[in-house]
């Protein structure tokens, strides 16, 4: 349960300690801290009443006060100790409201003295939809549920504006839960007056009204099936016993949910994430292992985890997240990964504080605090080492650190699980970070406009980086060289070994090609290796292998390959190249590849199907293609 | 399990439940007797208890639970099924 949040060494005997104190600043200091560790239901119950003995403590505590009434159709009492549970670490005192049992509209329509009272900053309308629509038959047609829906939703509307102009307070709603099981399966929109369906469309009507600002939106039905943890989220067992819709079990993830989203309403979600690079941003010990022996990037599954974290953090730097590192490194080698490293989705101009020294990261992180005027409970940190993790929380508990899991596959899942960034949208200042905001339409556009082959070629804005395959490809090289079948016309396997003299032997000329193009990185997408053969003349270059990635077929990136091949040939003096293409049973589509790139045919007396061709570099000439070629030494 | 070990470890999560470490029970104690035995309590300690034991219990028997005697007998005969 809360995978982010680490374990309790003794919570158990923490919090006896605790309330054995009397000491009301010392019993909220405790739960704050327990508030921060990983904790089930029943645990989560036992910090709230810690906390409530102590609230005394809770004006002069720091925590952000925040009043929440909940309306609700159903039972959800059992919900409010692990909303103010999991507001204590967000640094939040939350009250909680909780209305009489299935009122919710009554007390904003006709008025509440007791609400009124109470003040409410946010009302939270937490509604079943069994309460709010009655059966349909199932061969009502999508008009008549279309109506119900859009009656329900004027009903809502209505409550959002009450909250607002009676109460000025900011209305929220959660989404509803299905109660009913699908009667069709997984085309159960066909069936629009299923209760299922119903859900499932009027979850999209919320989250539109939510896109208009029209209500902030509370979404168990999507978010709390990644954090919940143990027990489904709604039980049906504990609906008819006590009209519970969300299973006591999950309450601490629900709980979480509430009080993210208060935070980001009063302004305390984090704002600066803070990370660690050896074995956080990247496989490996740069200053042990070397740039480029760092395990980042296609070619290796843990170099792919890396990458998909990196793009994650990127992407919460476009959000207008602010990135800090802090690592324990020598600054210029740590540096020289940014600088050279071709996979590296961070841009040392996105870090707006670059620390890495071998100082304690407890006293970088109050200075990177320092440095960009943030306070120290804005900060998120990020480190894979659970012993610098245990540190910094000692040493400053106002840090959140969340417990990064062992793989680096799930660091992205981790640190969203974690909500320490919720956010209520984009502000324009988050915005202007970015530029590509709109590639998506653009995307769309280029679809929709294209309708020939050469224009939308020309559209992609392609280029391709030619060089000699460098240490940093080499493991994606033998990758591509190992898995390729179709788009391979020799089908020669090699291993990294087996490869290796090859690339040392000056004679040969052994390219790797990347493709950019507008909407991304492709990354290394195809090999060539040329070398002398003692079947063939001196100046002739036999092409021992040629490959490419499926990925980008029928682009013509063969042929702005063959003329990086051409030029890197006419270099290194050679006269013409030599094709070969040897049929695997799998590569029958590049058989008439040499023809089609202008190489003639050369008779042999070899026994096998190959067939072999020839291009001299002096008269031969390579076919228009749309690529921008960028040849690199 | 025998019915007393039962009875230990559902003293256990009855303390847990209800935040009290001086809980004792015996088979006549009844929510009257246990400060903070609400009806939300009530959910809360089948749940624990649930948990802790690795049962499930019957929506139909939620109701049949009149004291705490009717409850160590139900956990008892659901572990004998398993």
């Amino acid at each position: 349960m809360l995978s982010w949040l680490p374990r309790h060494r003794d919570a158990g005997a923490c919090l006896r300690q605790a309330q054995a104190a009397r000491d009301e600043p010392a019993m909220l200091a405790a739960a704050r801290a327990l508030a921060g560790h990983s904790r089930d239901a029943q645990f989560t119950n036992r910090i709230d009443r810690l906390s409530r003995a102590a609230r005394g403590a809770m004006p002069a505590s720091g925590l952000t006060e925040m009043r929440l009434a909940m309306l609700s159709s159903h039972t959800v009492d059992h919900l409010a100790p692990a909303i103010r549970v999991a507001g204590l670490h967000r640094n939040l005192a939350i009250e909680v409201h909780t209305g009489e049992y299935g009122q919710f509209r009554g007390p904003l329509i006709a008025g509440d003295p007791a609400l009124e009272r109470f003040a409410p900053h946010m009302i939270l309308f937490a509604l079943d939809l069994p309460s709010l629509l009655a059966p349909m038959p199932l061969s009502a047609g999508r008009e008549p549920v279309e109506a119900s829906l859009a009656e329900i939703m004027d009903g809502l509307r209505q409550l959002w504006s009450l909250a607002r102009e009676r109460f000025g307070a900011q209305p929220a709603q959660q989404t509803f839960l299905p109660q009913a099981p699908p009667l069709l399966g997984s085309n159960e929109a066909m069936l629009p007056a299923s209760a299922w369906a119903c859900c499932t469309r009027l979850n999209e009507l919320l989250r539109q009204a939510s896109q208009q600002g029209d209500v902030l939106l509370v979404d168990p039905a999507n978010q709390l099936p990644d954090i919940g943890g143990e027990g489904r989220l709604y039980d049906e067992v504990r609906w008819y016993q006590a009209k519970q819709l969300v299973n006591p079990l999950v309450a601490p993830a629900y709980g979480e949910l509430v009080a993210r989203l208060a935070a980001a309403v009063v302004g305390r979600s984090r704002k600066c994430l803070v990370l660690d690079l050896d074995n956080t941003l990247w496989g490996g010990v740069v200053g042990d292992d070397g740039v480029d022996h760092l395990r980042l990037g296609q070619g290796g599954a843990e170099g792919e985890a890396y990458l998909a974290f990196q793009r994650y953090v990127a992407r919460l730097a476009e959000r207008g997240i602010i990135i800090a590192i802090c690592s324990k490194n020598d600054h210029d080698v740590a540096r020289s990964v940014f600088d050279r490293h071709p996979e590296m989705q961070i841009a040392f101009d996105d870090i707006a504080c670059f620390v890495a020294n071998w100082s304690d990261k407890a006293s970088n992180l109050r200075q990177i605090a320092q440095t960009l005027n943030i306070g120290l409970d804005s900060m998120v940190f990020v480190d894979d080492n659970p012993a610098e993790r245990e540190i910094v929380r000692r040493e400053l508990p106002e840090v959140a650190v969340p417990e990064l899991p062992e793989d680096p596959a799930g660091y992205a899942q981790c640190v969203a699980d974690s909500g320490y960034f919720e956010s209520l949208g984009l502000t324009s200042e988050d915005l202007a970070r970015s530029g590509d905001y709109t590639a998506n339409n653009q995307r769309a556009a280029v679809r929709a406009s294209t309708t020939d082959m050469d224009g939308y070629l020309q559209s992609l804005d392609m280029t391709l980086t030619a060089g000699p395959i460098s240490s940093f490809d080499r493991l994606r090289a033998v990758q591509l060289i190992n898995k390729s079948n179709q788009f391979n016309l020799t089908t020669r396997r090699r291993t990294a070994e087996e490869l290796h003299p090859l690339l040392e032997d000056g004679r040969t000329i052994a390219l790797a090609f990347r493709l950019r193009d507008r909407f991304g990185d492709n990354g290394l997408i195809s090999v060539i290796v040329a070398r002398p053969d003692p079947s063939w003349s001196g100046g002739e270059l036999l092409i021992d292998t040629w490959l490419m990635s499926c990925r980008v077929l029928g682009r013509g990136v063969e042929v702005a390959a063959l003329a990086a091949l051409r030029s890197a040939a006419m270099q290194a003096g050679a006269t013409a190249l030599i094709g070969e293409y040897r049929p695997s049973g799998r590569n029958g589509m590049v058989e008439a590849h040499y023809e089609k790139l202008g190489f003639e045919r050369v008779e042999t007396d070899t026994p096998g199907d190959e067939t072999f061709w020839r291009m001299s570099l002096q008269a031969g000439q390579v076919a228009r293609h749309h690529l921008t070629l960028e040849l690199t030494a | 399990m025998t019915k007393d070990e039962i009875y230990g470890d559902l003293t256990e999560v009855m303390r847990d439940v209800f935040d009290d470490d001086d809980i004792s029970i015996s088979a006549h104690t009844t929510a009257q007797d246990i400060p903070g035995w609400d009806s939300q309590a009530h959910v809360m300690l089948i749940v624990a208890a649930e948990q802790r034991f690795g049962i499930r219990f019957r929506t139909a028997e939620f109701e049949t639970l009149h004291n705490v005697g009717d409850f160590v007998d139900l956990i008892m005969l659901k572990l004998e099924r398993v």
